[in-house]
């Protein structure tokens, strides 16, 4: 951290020109990201969409910080991102709530872990179980919740660390249909009472289209950007409008001339 | 309501299975005099003498509940010593590659010995005293702790500690707010573990030497040929062993709440 006065910065997350690459089994190396320039303004949406197992969760991994990029950089408020760090909070794929924790628990990690006292964080973390509709759940464990539940506590989590970035890595891909249409909506409703700067990673085109304000579409390994969308849409959007449905066949078109 | 039911239909279940060993012994013995009682007693003098044993000091100079408080003692003694010296350390390997490399050769050079093989060198250096066997319990015990708390640690998932350091937690919070919760179940594996050892070698070593205590009992039972002391102080061992590891159970369900569907 440096201790000049913090300078105004239009992108809340500015990826330059960034590559990654891993040691291959049997030598070489495996390049998963190829120069990426990506910008995030404050409190926009931004959806990751692209096909494949290859660069999208390296992409998170890398403005987290848990990783680092071979070529290029990465900066979050105007700062290089060299480790992990509180005001970046990231939703993981797979159920990452500990399992011996409540609800509560879970949710009052992170103020817990920067020293706020008990009072003051236990009533910011039932402010934001309260917003994602778990209110009752206080003191279950994630054993006796569903898996949109567990996803829930998750995205509750890091929502009272208040960082100022949260990056989610497909949170609904391991949910049903039915239940990943109701966290969609649950996302839109949460993000709308409480703007962040979201990057969003997803396989799921309608996710993209419903959520984001704006989709980058990413190509297979190494992933670079194919193309990007605006989406102006008012919201909440309807799965089903002539313009929902447009954008959707035109940007499944494109993924398929790649596959 | 119906979860009792269900539970009152197990126990029925198990009662019947207790119930028919019962028979069973009994037809064989006091029935059809299969043996006779002095080499093998029946079950109505298995307690009687259990009765008897509750205040009578003769024939090895102890009631059955001093042998028991005896015996107790010691492995309790023991047994708490290897865990709070065996689970720290177990701990510490898992999570530091420097104490790894410079306890492992020591510890696996001692995992293979077991417990009763050092008793005929303590006897030798210490005596029959409660000192030699606590010593002989607390490296049972203390081996089993080691193992299962190293591999707890070792089980921490990767995501877990991204989320620890996404939070901003130190190395110390992430040690002991994530590495240490998702070790207890195998912690307290391992207590059982040790449990069940460090009450196996008590009696291995009252056996073997000792003054006082259920092993010495059934010992000095079988210099007198007496087969149902003997037996009474075999189910005196399984009884007390299957109390205790009950008891444990019901600790690790109030300290390890969330880490277990059972």
């Amino acid at each position: 951290m440096s201790l000049e006065p913090r300078r105004p910065v239009e992108h809340v997350i500015e990826c330059e020109n960034i590559g990654k690459s891993f040691p291959a089994p049997g030598g070489g190396r495996r390049e998963v990201v190829r120069g990426i320039t990506l910008r995030a303004r404050e409190n926009e949406f931004l959806a990751l969409f692209g096909p494949g197992q290859c660069g999208k969760t390296t992409l998170i991994n890398l403005i987290a910080g848990l990783d680092s990029v071979t070529s290029g950089r990465v900066l979050v408020n105007g700062e290089t991102v060299r480790e992990p760090g509180p005001e970046r909070g990231v939703v993981f794929q797979s159920t990452a709530i500990f399992p011996w924790l409540t609800t509560m628990g879970n949710v009052e990690y992170g103020p817990r872990m920067a020293g706020m006292g008990r009072a003051e964080r236990r009533r910011k973390a039932q402010r934001y179980i309260d917003l994602v509709g778990l209110r009752g759940f206080e003191n279950a464990f994630p054993v006796q919740l569903s898996g949109g539940m567990k996803q829930r506590v998750g995205i509750a989590r890091v929502y009272c660390n208040e960082p100022r970035v949260m990056l989610m890595d497909e949170p609904f891909g391991a949910l049903d249909a039915q239940t990943r249409y109701l966290m969609q909506e649950e996302l839109r409703r949460v993000w709308e009472a409480e703007k962040r700067t979201v990057v969003f990673v997803t396989n799921n085109i309608e996710e993209a289209i419903y959520l984001a304000d704006r989709i980058v579409v990413l190509s297979n390994c190494p992933a670079t950007i194919k193309r990007e969308y605006a989406i102006d849409l008012p919201r909440p959007r309807n799965y089903v409008s002539p313009e929902f449905l447009g954008l959707r066949k035109e940007i499944t078109s494109i993924m398929d001339s790649t596959l | 309501m119906r979860d009792d039911n269900r539970r009152n239909q197990y126990f029925l279940v198990s009662l019947a299975s207790v119930i028919t060993v019962l028979l069973v012994w009994y037809a064989c013995i006091d029935v059809l005099e299969l043996k006779s009682q002095i080499v093998f007693p029946g079950p109505v003098k298995i307690f009687r003498t259990f009765i008897l044993k509750l205040h009578t000091r003769s024939p090895d100079g102890a009631t059955l509940l001093s042998h028991l408080g005896a015996s107790l003692k010691v492995t309790m003694l023991g047994y708490l010593l290897g865990a709070a010296a065996g689970i720290p350390l177990g701990i510490a390997m898992a999570w530091n590659r420097l104490v790894d490399r410079l306890a492992k050769p020591l510890f696996d050079l001692l995992r293979p010995i077991p417990g009763i093989a050092w008793i005929p060198l303590f006897i030798l250096l210490f005596g029959i005293g409660t000192f030699s066997k606590a010593l002989v319990i607390f490296l049972s015990s203390f081996v089993a702790c080691t193992v299962n708390s190293f591999t707890g640690i070792r089980q921490t998932k990767d995501v877990h500690l991204w989320v620890g350091n996404v939070f901003g937690a130190t190395r110390n919070q992430l040690l002991f707010r994530i590495a240490v919760p998702t070790a207890i179940p195998m912690v307290f594996t391992g207590l059982r573990v040790a449990l069940g050892a460090s009450w196996a070698a008590l009696v291995a070593a009252e056996l073997l030497a000792s003054n006082v205590g259920l092993g010495y009992m059934i010992q000095q039972s079988r210099a007198i040929s007496r087969t149902d002391i003997i037996i009474v102080g075999m189910l005196a061992i399984g009884m007390v062993g299957a109390i205790l590891d009950k008891i444990l159970h019901a600790v690790e369900a109030r300290v390890a709440k969330g880490m277990n569907v059972r």
